[in-house]
């Protein structure tokens, strides 16, 4: 028992020391490396900076002081934890963490599929900003679907209060890894309005019924109800952006639908995923897909066990066209591209939702 | 061979063992073979027309049956290049049914007789319940053996009793179930389908589908090593039937692997090696429509059944 405290103390310190070394090796060359090698993230690049500029010397002071057994040698709070272990190491090219002392755990972005999260059936990878990606074929998108189909029944028969309890603990799981967003080059405004868009779709589950549904005058003595349910498996192309990505993948669940996405920002995507899979939802309602919308969109647009396609994220009006023309094979229901570049901070409207609903009318008599 | 209990415990027990972790190594290593474009049509239609389109459920109704019937025929309504599959299985009562339908097509009607699934009936109720079928005009029977005979080491029991049924078949070709998923070991497999085929068993067949665990790959290819050597020593020729928990076309096409690499092309032919299956089928029509259109099928354009 009293031997305890020394080795904790002699790791703070070791860590204190490494701190300042690495700070003082590194110093502003460092950090004009990292903007040469990836000008285009100015997010995550910001925020490395950001954790630059706190002076390691006080940084790794404070440390050793006021630490106490913390063998890591991060200080209290999480803020200038971050910027402690920005101090500490870099993330290189490769775009793991190094600490000096231990080998980084290099993190490969997998699918996201029925729950689980699977490399890629053809075991391709590809490169996005120094991070090894899964690189989705058809036979992935194959399998999301049939995970997305297995899903639908039980999502859609689910209550509309339950699901949106789901999404609103999605929420609260989004806002709960704001950091891990933030350091992937998500900005706090879009981070909140991204956290505030699941919450409102959360409030539209057990809503859109009432708003979208009808009790129609008939000429009989029928009562004539509309209700309106899920279409079933919906593909979605999503947008870069992560607000973006919500904006897709909210409206199509909270009526029961499930989902198949393909991500086009992937890092941020698989984070979402990471979200999902400690929200309560029920694996295979979202499935996420990283690589080229080109190479497997096409194989969703053409499936026949897909109901609805979402081409939101299209940019290419080559490719949207070819894809409008698949999903016609079997009467797919299809958000067509937008005109001009979205702008998801708008209110979205009830149409995300509806766009992606069937509409049951039940004669029922009066009886008289 | 006769029929005496001394000799067949002698013979029986004097088979080799089965090397537990050869024979599931194998299996597996065969299960790994990638089968692709033409050849995967080819695989698919054959295992179209391995089929035994199977519906043993205590709800099956004339309704059904003649549906299934139709289906048996004419597997995919939208494409008449598609085979048909080699026989459907029900049971006794639903013969008359399915026969109305299947007269004249080729098509085989097999029954599963003799107190399916369980085999817990006297001789003479399993007999009349085969002379049933066979009179309602099926022309293949499936029986159980009895597992509780078997396993209590009553070999004689067991192999007369399969003797009396074949007699009883007729001219219809007799099925053995041996429910490899109640025997426990690969010795037993081997066991039962040895004493099967001296008894008179025109195929071997895994399982009745009704207990949790039924076919697999190594069980077929212990099975499918016995009618081999049946064959070496006796000249003799005995089919194969694995059936149950065989959903998807890559299982189907595993077997067809096992079949190639085990027996070879002799037994890759619906004369003697089945399916027994009842969702496989659509699965085998989905891959089917997915090479024929360049995209993937969906359930919803198939039959439920």
């Amino acid at each position: 028992m009293p031997k305890s405290p020394s080795p904790a103390k002699a790791a703070v310190a070791k860590a204190a020391a490494v701190a300042k070394a690495a700070g003082s090796a590194k110093g502003p060359t460092g950090a004009k490396r990292d903007r040469q090698a990836s000008p285009a993230k100015s997010g995550r690049e910001a925020a490395r900076a950001q954790g630059d500029l706190v002076p390691p010397p006080a940084e790794g002071s404070s440390a050793s002081s006021s630490a106490g057994g913390d063998p890591v040698g991060g200080p209290a709070t999480a803020g200038s934890g971050r910027a402690t272990s920005a101090a500490a190491g870099d993330r290189g090219a490769s775009g793991a963490v190094v600490r000096s002392g231990r080998l980084a755990v290099r993190k490969t972005y997998k699918l996201y599929i029925g729950g689980a999260f699977p490399r890629s059936e053809s075991g391709r990878t590809y490169l996005v900003d120094g991070d090894n990606v899964a690189l989705a074929s058809r036979k992935d998108a194959r399998d999301a679907v049939v995970a997305a189909r297995k899903a639908q029944p039980k999502w859609a028969g689910a209550t509309a209060y339950n699901r949106g309890q789901v999404l609103y603990r999605i929420a609260e799981m989004v806002e709960a890894r704001r950091d891990e967003f933030l350091a992937l080059g998500v900005a706090a405004g879009e981070l909140d309005a991204a956290v505030d868009r699941w919450v409102w779709y959360a409030g539209w589950s057990d809503k859109i019924a009432q708003v979208h549904g009808s009790a129609n005058p008939v000429a009989g003595p029928y009562f004539n109800i509309s209700a309106p349910e899920p279409t079933g498996v919906v593909g979605v192309v999503a947008p870069a952006s992560f607000l973006g990505l919500i904006s897709v993948i909210a409206p199509a669940v909270v009526t029961g639908n499930t989902v198949v996405v393909l991500a086009a920002a992937p890092q941020v995507a698989v984070t979402l995923a990471e979200v999902l899979a400690t929200s309560d939802v029920p694996g295979g309602v979202v499935n996420i897909l990283t690589g080229h919308a080109a190479e497997t969109a096409p194989w969703l647009a053409s499936h026949d066990d897909v109901n609805a396609l979402d081409l939101t994220g299209v940019a290419d009006p080559a490719l949207a066209t070819e894809l409008e023309r698949a999903a016609a094979g079997n009467l797919k229901r299809v958000v067509r591209p937008p005109a001009d570049t979205p702008d998801f901070t708008a209110d979205p409207g009830l149409h995300p939702m509806t766009a992606l609903l069937e509409t049951k009318t039940v004669w029922h008599p009066k009886g008289f | 061979m006769s029929g005496s209990a001394f000799n067949l415990r002698s013979f029986l027990h004097g088979l080799p063992g089965v090397d537990k972790v050869g024979v599931e190594a194998r299996a597996a290593a065969l299960g790994t073979r990638s089968v692709k474009t033409t050849a995967k049509a080819a695989a698919i239609d054959l295992a179209i027309r391995m089929v035994d389109l199977t519906t043993l459920e205590g709800a099956d109704t004339p309704g059904k049956v003649r549906a299934l019937s139709a289906k048996a025929l004419r597997p995919d309504p939208a494409d008449p290049t598609c085979p048909s599959v080699a026989a459907l299985c029900v049971y006794p009562a639903m013969v008359p049914v399915a026969a109305e339908v299947l007269a004249g097509s080729g098509v085989h009607l097999a029954s599963v007789a003799t107190a399916f699934p369980s085999g817990q009936a006297p001789l003479e109720v399993k007999l009349a319940d085969t002379r049933d079928a066979v009179a309602g005009g099926a022309d293949e029977i499936d029986m159980v053996i009895s597992r509780g005979a078997f396993l209590s080491g009553r070999y004689d029991f067991v192999y007369d009793e399969i003797v009396a049924v074949k007699e009883a078949c007729g001219s219809a070709h007799l099925k053995v179930i041996l429910e490899t998923g109640e025997l426990g070991t690969y010795d037993n497999v081997r066991r039962a389908s040895w004493l099967a085929m001296l008894a008179g068993a025109d195929f071997i067949k895994t399982s009745t589908g009704k207990v949790p665990v039924a076919a697999t790959l190594p069980v077929t290819l212990v099975m499918l090593e016995a009618v081999r050597d049946f064959r070496a020593q006796t000249g003799r020729q005995v089919g194969v039937k694995p059936a149950g928990g065989i959903r998807t076309t890559k299982d189907a096409i595993k077997y067809l692997v096992l079949i190639n690499e085990t027996v070879g092309d002799d037994w890759l032919d619906p004369d003697w090696f089945r399916f027994g299956a009842s969702s496989l089928l659509n699965d085998l029509l989905m891959q089917r429509t997915k090479l024929t259109t360049g995209h993937y099928a969906g359930p919803d354009y198939f039959t439920l059944d």
